[in-house]
């Protein structure tokens, strides 16, 4: 084998770091520039443009444009809207697909594996295919609540959380979860007298911390990122997420400070979970990948 | 006690699956099967007319196309009648697509595209061109999105697999984006591609010291699409690299290993040990971005509405103007079902093509 010249590797090392830094700017300099532009008024936005500056926080910096887009639009409600529903949707989710996962894994009982085939088919269907029949269905189903029975859930909480707090691919990565957990100990709890609810809340999810995060984060990033299903459902203010908001910026064709910092605003706190969680989040991402 | 007496009992199973099987049964399946019911009627969102039966109405309307050939306008003696720049003079199209009897199959067609054949020009007709144009845009789309963004994310996902300090540093980075909607990166991505100012046109005419011509890129019929296809792709490759980078870690190190010891190339390694290694990756990813990338929705909603010139009308697009924009749902139910039918048989087509060879 031929000997490595130290010198020869060193460079070798510095290309391959050199690379690698040019991709990442890549990757990045689209979220600076947005950052950066959120802080500069229209003017000097623009004419930035034409050089690195684009990218600095130089020249007149402020949060003007912060207040401005709080003027425009209710933007602390669009993110209080868009909070509640992936808040609530997660919870439901996990609890809701567990337990079916659960009930797959572990129990025997009739119509179980036609049940879970069914469930897996509908991993090919898209969303999208199914958004304008499902637009249909919810304008028509009725909902009993405080105003006591009504039709048709548009313009409402419950139109953006329960069409997805169920889908095939969380159920399909609880499923593969459990099926590594060790069935003995299950079994020596049946024998002992647990109840299946029992196992299921002391036993079985208490191990079950990675798939949690997995599916979580997952359906975190899929709700917070609504888009297509808000904009049908969803005309009153009063319910609208942080995504079809943006609509309000839209015509502002020019008013670009402004757009920078409602998109800064929305994007930012997911970002910075991200960095905090960003194992868990590859790792969610990669698990879905693995045994499929 | 038996096994069996453990592990079973109907009536519990059915109680902790129902509400998560319940859920997709009324807001999957439902709405699927629905999207195929509806297809075959005339059903309107709100109407005062009762909903039809129209059987394949909806679908011949859309896929309805037809090639007509026509032959240049000749005078008494038969020479070919040109205009005052020489151009062959051809008879109106109206005259066979507007209640022409003897071409009863092309009435109501319009003009998709032409092209000249000799003397002739063949009229390539669609009942309805828009979607016509949106099923080719988005087929355009798959054919370049799937196979580039598959390349460039096991490019990013072999070099991220070298062992370097700090390199889930540039791990991180490059997944970044694929936390960031889609909505908030289109929207960034106009004022990049913008005619004006846009940040792209200013670092293109730098580097070349002026030398660029700035371009629209989103409101040329040319360059749109491409836009949002490199967009697409920036915004997406990071969510593959991280498949890819878990398919290269399940190969065992002692194959690369056994692979130094025989002294084979940096090629040698990739193609005998690490690709046949990443077979079932390379599937799931292929189908992955085949689905996502016929949903293409968001960016053409956010970027272009369509246009210019209807060059990025897609499927999905399309189904959500009709069904919602013009509330007509057996419309937009009618190119869902095309849709599904479509992503159905090409995912197919793809196992065929990949499936395990012996």
């Amino acid at each position: 084998m031929a000997q490595i010249d130290p010198s020869n590797r060193g460079l070798r090392l510095a290309v391959r770091y050199a690379v690698l830094v040019l991709i990442a700017v890549i990757f990045i300099f689209p979220l600076v520039f947005m950052v950066v532009s959120s802080l500069k008024p229209d003017q000097q936005l623009l004419s930035d443009t034409g050089s690195l500056r684009a990218f600095l926080p130089v020249g007149d910096i402020s949060l003007d444009n912060y207040a401005a887009a709080f003027q425009r639009a209710p933007v602390g409600l669009f993110i209080f809207n868009s909070v509640l529903v992936t808040a609530v949707t997660v919870v439901l989710s996990l609890l809701v697909c567990s337990l079916a996962a659960f009930a797959f894994v572990f129990l025997e009982w009739r119509g179980s594996g036609l049940l879970l085939s069914i469930i897996l088919a509908t991993l090919i269907v898209p969303f999208e295919t199914i958004a304008i029949p499902l637009l249909l269905i919810v304008n028509q189903l009725p909902w009993i609540g405080l105003d006591g029975f009504t039709t048709g859930w548009l313009n409402s909480y419950r139109v953006q959380i329960l069409p997805f707090v169920s889908d095939g691919l969380t159920i399909f990565l609880f499923v593969q979860y459990f099926r590594d957990l060790p069935r003995e100990l299950i079994e020596a709890s049946r024998v002992e007298g647990a109840s299946w609810w029992m196992i299921y809340r002391r036993i079985v999810m208490p191990l079950s911390g990675p798939v949690l995060a997995t599916a979580a984060i997952l359906k975190f990033l899929v709700m917070y990122n609504q888009y297509l299903w808000p904009l049908m459902v969803v005309q009153e203010e009063g319910y609208r997420p942080v995504m079809v908001g943006l609509q309000y910026f839209f015509q502002l064709n020019r008013a670009w400070g402004e757009i920078m910092a409602y998109l800064s605003l929305i994007t930012l706190p997911v970002l910075a979970f991200y960095f905090v969680l960003q194992r868990a989040f590859i790792s969610s991402i990669a698990s879905t990948g693995v045994k499929g | 006690m038996s096994r069996s007496r453990l592990t079973q009992s109907n009536r519990t199973g059915w109680t902790m699956a129902l509400p998560g099987f319940g859920l997709i049964a009324v807001f999957i399946i439902l709405p699927f099967l629905f999207a195929f019911g509806l297809s075959f009627t005339n059903q309107r969102l709100i109407s005062p007319n009762p909903t039809e039966w129209v059987g394949f109405d909806n679908y011949r309307q859309l896929m309805g196309v037809g090639v007509l050939t026509l032959e240049p306008e000749r005078d008494d003696a038969g020479a070919v009648i040109r205009d005052e720049d020489g151009a062959i003079e051809y008879p109106r199209l109206r005259g066979f697509t507007r209640g022409n009897p003897d071409y009863a199959h092309l009435d109501g067609m319009r003009e998709w595209t032409s092209w000249q054949w000799g003397e002739d020009r063949v009229v390539l007709l669609a009942r309805d061109v828009v979607f016509m144009k949106a099923v080719v845009n988005t087929l355009t789309f798959v054919a370049v999105v799937a196979p580039v963004q598959a390349g460039l994310a096991l490019v990013l996902a072999l070099l991220i697999n070298q062992r370097l300090r700090g390199i889930n540093v540039f791990r991180t980075i490059y997944f970044m984006p694929v936390v960031v909607s889609i909505v908030v990166v289109s929207l960034l991505w106009r004022f990049i591609y913008d005619g004006n100012d846009g940040l792209l046109n200013n670092l293109l005419s730098a580097i070349t010291f002026g030398a660029f011509e700035p371009v629209d890129w989103l409101g040329n019929p040319d360059t749109a699409l491409p836009a949002i296809m490199a967009m697409s792709i920036w915004q997406a490759v990071g969510f593959h690299m991280v498949i890819w980078l878990a398919g290269l870690q399940t190969i065992s190190p002692t194959l690369y290993e056994a692979a130094e010891i025989e002294g084979t190339s940096r090629w040698q390694t990739f193609r005998y040990v690490t690709w046949p290694g990443l077979r079932n990756t390379a599937v799931l990813i292929l189908i992955v971005i085949t689905m996502q990338a016929f949903a293409l929705f968001a960016q053409i909603d956010v970027m272009t509405g369509g246009g210019p010139l209807d060059s990025t009308q897609t499927i999905v697009f399309q189904a959500v103007e009709r069904g919602y924009g013009k509330q007509d749902i057996s419309g937009g139910s009618t190119i869902s079902v095309l849709l599904f039918l479509l992503v159905l048989t090409i995912s197919l087509i793809q196992r065929y093509l990949t499936r395990e060879r012996n």
